[in-house]
């Protein structure tokens, strides 16, 4: 088994990850929780070699309205820099509804978080400013992610929706740093085929105190 | 020849080989080189990992990111088809669900089995580790020595390519000269484990795993593993000269393409294949093995998963090699009037003292390694070094409060970004997002290092399988298996000892552990996630108590053998493909050697 797959399954198999990841998706904003349509998913025996995209197995889901709402929260979450695109950009919304659509346990246990956290940003730019989150200032939107970006921080009432911030904010990290402007930003020169491996540079050794 | 049908499969067959993976690829490969006449069984489909294997894809290119799920538990580019802890149609049965108590069975049904996706670490097991019970008192002894085992450990090594080094340590053999490849060059967080693991007096050497860090010589290692025989040293040389070294690229787990690394589809079916003398029928899924009179196994029924039908096959000898729990439960399907409670179970161990290795795993984070430039730190794919088990002789004088070790694989470095990468970062981050958090991902990305623990268990009473009582069948009719579980204190301090030490190690790294679990009934995963379960078919000196003798060859029944990790009798630290490989390697040549004495 490969080691560091078998540690990331095994953490988080042992709900050493934060609670929301098993957490049932209870109804607390009287959000209607569409369950997605039955789908096979991509089977036991699906072809690995060829490119897939985001749609092809089951449906995507997401209203246009939730993904406009989507897309907003994801570049609020990674905003272009300097360094790379934002994260609607480079199709984050796609990865994100395809993810809330997919037909496997984990990814439906976050679904309804996900839509709950939705109609519950909504019905908070709402109470602020009478808009849609979409629709409000930028001073106004990210009040709001202040209120909930830090689960330890959150206000009892508002913890739910931080575990949803917590979870939208993965779910952004998992599309953007998965794309080819992700492994960029990032600097990975990795994935090449090379003749020999040199391991780790002398003059960085000497500098890290490892030489 | 190669890839039959049942009806064209042929009736003058001397081995029907059960399973294709570790220990079904390796006796084939050895029956088929020295000439006898192999028919090979596979349940699950035809696998060419030449063209199957999703090398370079990157994350974006899968659904979910390449996630794991269900239908793909180790991430969709993982090597395994049709395989997983649960396979449609095929269930099991367990006794509780609870973490302590529950097993869980990995099966791969492809071709290759499981040997197709491992983390092809590849470790002898030490002099001590055939004999745990004359030294310490507990479980048993194998009926073998490390030196009856260690020619085939040099020829194993010799053939499929296994890279580490010779560092003399304690109950950690070396190999003779020209058996391992060169070890690859250590990584940034290899040098700063290193030398923190040290401080505390944990060794750092070496890993040894089936990659070729360089082609392997094809001069000189075929007259080695097959002396005197000039057809297979001359098949062997032509197939090693066919396999490329590694690229230093993409995770092995997936399966490689240019056959740098283990799989029985890249290293063992191909030069058996070569020799003419191979059959293999894939979607045969055996589910018996059949007796005639006289007491000898005639063959095998099995179905054939493509229409249905139920089939039979023949030949001299029978090899179970389906994996330890497979092989167990064909055992004990094969009911008949002599042998009620299942095949070669006149002892009733069929299924008993099943082992797992003991697990725990510790992620810690490294100031010092945050915001390094870029590097390529891919290398070969990890577990490039690791630290075997240091405290025997605390562990004898009874310091320690559990009595078998446990060695750790270690990792870090910058490697392949993807859904994690910038995930779960809370705890480190206080909650940032927008530029800020852009910033936080660049500056941990490459600085975590993760610890993984890899012990022995000791066999017990209380952790088999037996065929369900309740009469749960697969989608083919064929009864299934229940499985009863319990880890020992012996298991459970290991594993709290395990998160104590990792802990230390990485405070010693100027890091933070992101959680320690020192209640080791808590830290240890359940029995059946490290995937390396032996026993069920113990071999031992007394026929009495156990199912096979030193050859593989079952008391009850002379031409039937089992030579996959069913019949280990310890579960060492030690990974237990190389010791499969090598314990089928010397069962295969005792069935030449009886077949050429005409006594099968």
């Amino acid at each position: 088994m490969d080691r560091r797959t078998t540690i990331k399954w095994m953490l988080a198999a042992s709900a050493a990850w934060p609670a929301w990841r098993t957490a049932p998706g209870q109804a607390v904003h009287g959000t209607a929780l569409l369950r997605p349509p039955a789908a096979p998913g991509y089977g036991t025996d699906p072809d690995l070699v060829t490119p897939h995209k985001r749609g092809e197995f089951w449906p995507l889901t997401l209203s246009a309205a939730q993904r406009r709402l989507a897309a907003v929260l994801s570049d609020l979450i990674i905003p272009a820099d300097e360094h790379s695109p934002s994260a609607s950009a480079i199709g984050v919304v796609d990865f994100i509804d395809e993810w809330v659509s997919a037909p496997y346990p984990a990814q439906q246990r976050d679904r309804p978080i996900v839509l709950e956290g939705f109609a519950w940003l909504e019905a908070e730019g709402g109470r602020r400013a009478g808009k849609g989150f979409a629709e409000l200032d930028a001073a106004t939107q990210s009040a709001i992610c202040d209120s909930i970006c830090a689960a330890e921080r959150a206000a009892p009432e508002r913890r739910e929706a931080a575990h949803f911030f917590a979870l939208y904010r993965d779910l952004t990290a998992a599309a953007f740093y998965s794309s080819p402007e992700g492994r960029k930003d990032l600097g990975y020169i990795g994935n090449v085929a090379l003749t020999s491996f040199e391991g780790a540079p002398p003059e960085l050794l000497k500098k890290l105190n490892l030489a | 020849m190669p890839f039959v049908t049942p009806k064209s499969q042929q009736r003058a067959y001397d081995v029907i080989v059960v399973g294709s993976g570790a220990a079904g690829g390796q006796t084939a490969y050895t029956l088929c080189m020295e000439g006898a006449r192999v028919l090979m069984l596979e349940a699950g489909r035809r696998y060419a990992p030449e063209s199957e294997t999703a090398m370079f894809q990157t994350p974006d290119m899968a659904p979910l990111g390449g996630v794991g799920t269900p239908q793909k538990p180790f991430g969709f580019y993982d090597a395994t088809v049709d395989g997983g802890w649960q396979v449609p149609g095929e269930p099991y049965v367990r006794t509780t669900e609870d973490h302590g108590g529950r097993f869980d069975w990995w099966r791969a049904r492809m071709l290759g089995g499981r040997t197709n996706h491992w983390g092809r670490i590849s470790l002898r097991n030490g002099p001590y580790d055939f004999k745990p019970k004359s030294r310490d008192g507990l479980g048993f002894d194998w009926p073998i020595t490390y030196e009856d085992v260690a020619p085939y450990y040099d020829k194993v090594e010799l053939l499929i390519g296994v890279y580490g080094s010779n560092e003399g340590l304690e109950n950690t053999p070396s190999s003779p000269p020209g058996c391992l490849l060169p070890p690859p060059k250590p990584i940034v967080s290899d040098y700063l484990i290193a030398k923190s693991a040290r401080g505390l007096g944990v060794p750092v050497i070496p890993g040894h795993r089936a990659v070729l860090t360089r082609a392997l010589d094809h001069k000189r290692n075929p007259a080695r593993i097959h002396p005197g025989n000039v057809r297979a040293q001359k098949i062997l040389a032509a197939d090693m000269q066919s396999r490329a070294p590694c690229l230093w690229a993409t995770p092995c787990g997936r399966g490689c393409s240019i056959r740098a690394n283990y799989q029985s589809t890249t290293v063992h079916l191909p030069p058996a294949l070569a020799t003419g003398n191979l059959d293999i029928t894939t979607d045969a899924m055996v589910y018996e093995v059949t007796l005639g009179a006289g007491g000898r196994a005639t063959g095998v029924n099995f179905v054939d998963r493509t229409t249905g039908r139920h089939e039979h096959a023949s030949a001299r000898v029978v090899v179970l090699a389906a994996s330890a729990c497979e092989s167990a439960r064909i055992l004990l399907n094969s009911k008949s009037a002599r042998f009620p409670d299942g095949l070669a179970n006149s002892s009733g161990k069929v299924g008993r003292y099943l082992m797992d290795t003991v697990g725990s795993d510790v992620m810690g984070q490294v100031p010092r390694l945050e915001s390094l430039p870029p590097l390529n730190e891919d290398g070969a794919d990890g577990h490039q070094y690791y630290m075997p088990w240091w405290l025997y002789q605390e562990q004898l004088a009874g310091k320690l409060g559990f009595a078998r070790g446990y060695h750790v694989e270690f990792g870090g470095g910058r490697h392949m970004p993807g859904p994690d990468t910038g995930a779960h970062l809370e705890w480190l981050t206080g909650g940032n997002y927008g530029a800020k958090f852009k910033q936080d991902v660049r500056r941990y990305y490459g600085s975590f290092v993760y610890f993984s623990g890899r012990g022995e268990m000791i066999p017990n009473e209380n952790s088999y399988c037996e065929i369900d009582p309740g009469g749960v069948k697969d989608k083919w009719g064929i009864p299934v298996l229940r499985f009863h579980w319990q880890w020992s204190e012996h298991e459970t301090g290991q594993a709290a000892h395990m998160q104590r030490t990792f802990g230390q190690i990485i405070e010693a790294m100027g890091g933070k552990p992101y959680k320690i679990e020192t209640d080791g009934a808590k830290a240890i995963a359940p029995g059946g996630l490290i995937i390396h379960e032996v026993g069920g078919a113990i071999m031992g000196a007394d026929p009495k108590v156990s199912v096979t003798n030193q050859w593989c060859q079952t008391w009850d029944v002379p031409n039937l053998f089992v030579s996959d990790g069913a019949v280990f009798p310890s579960n060492a630290d030690k990974n237990p493909t190389l010791t499969i490989m090598a314990v089928a390697w010397r069962a295969a040549d005792q069935i030449l050697e009886r077949m050429r004495r005409k006594e099968l």
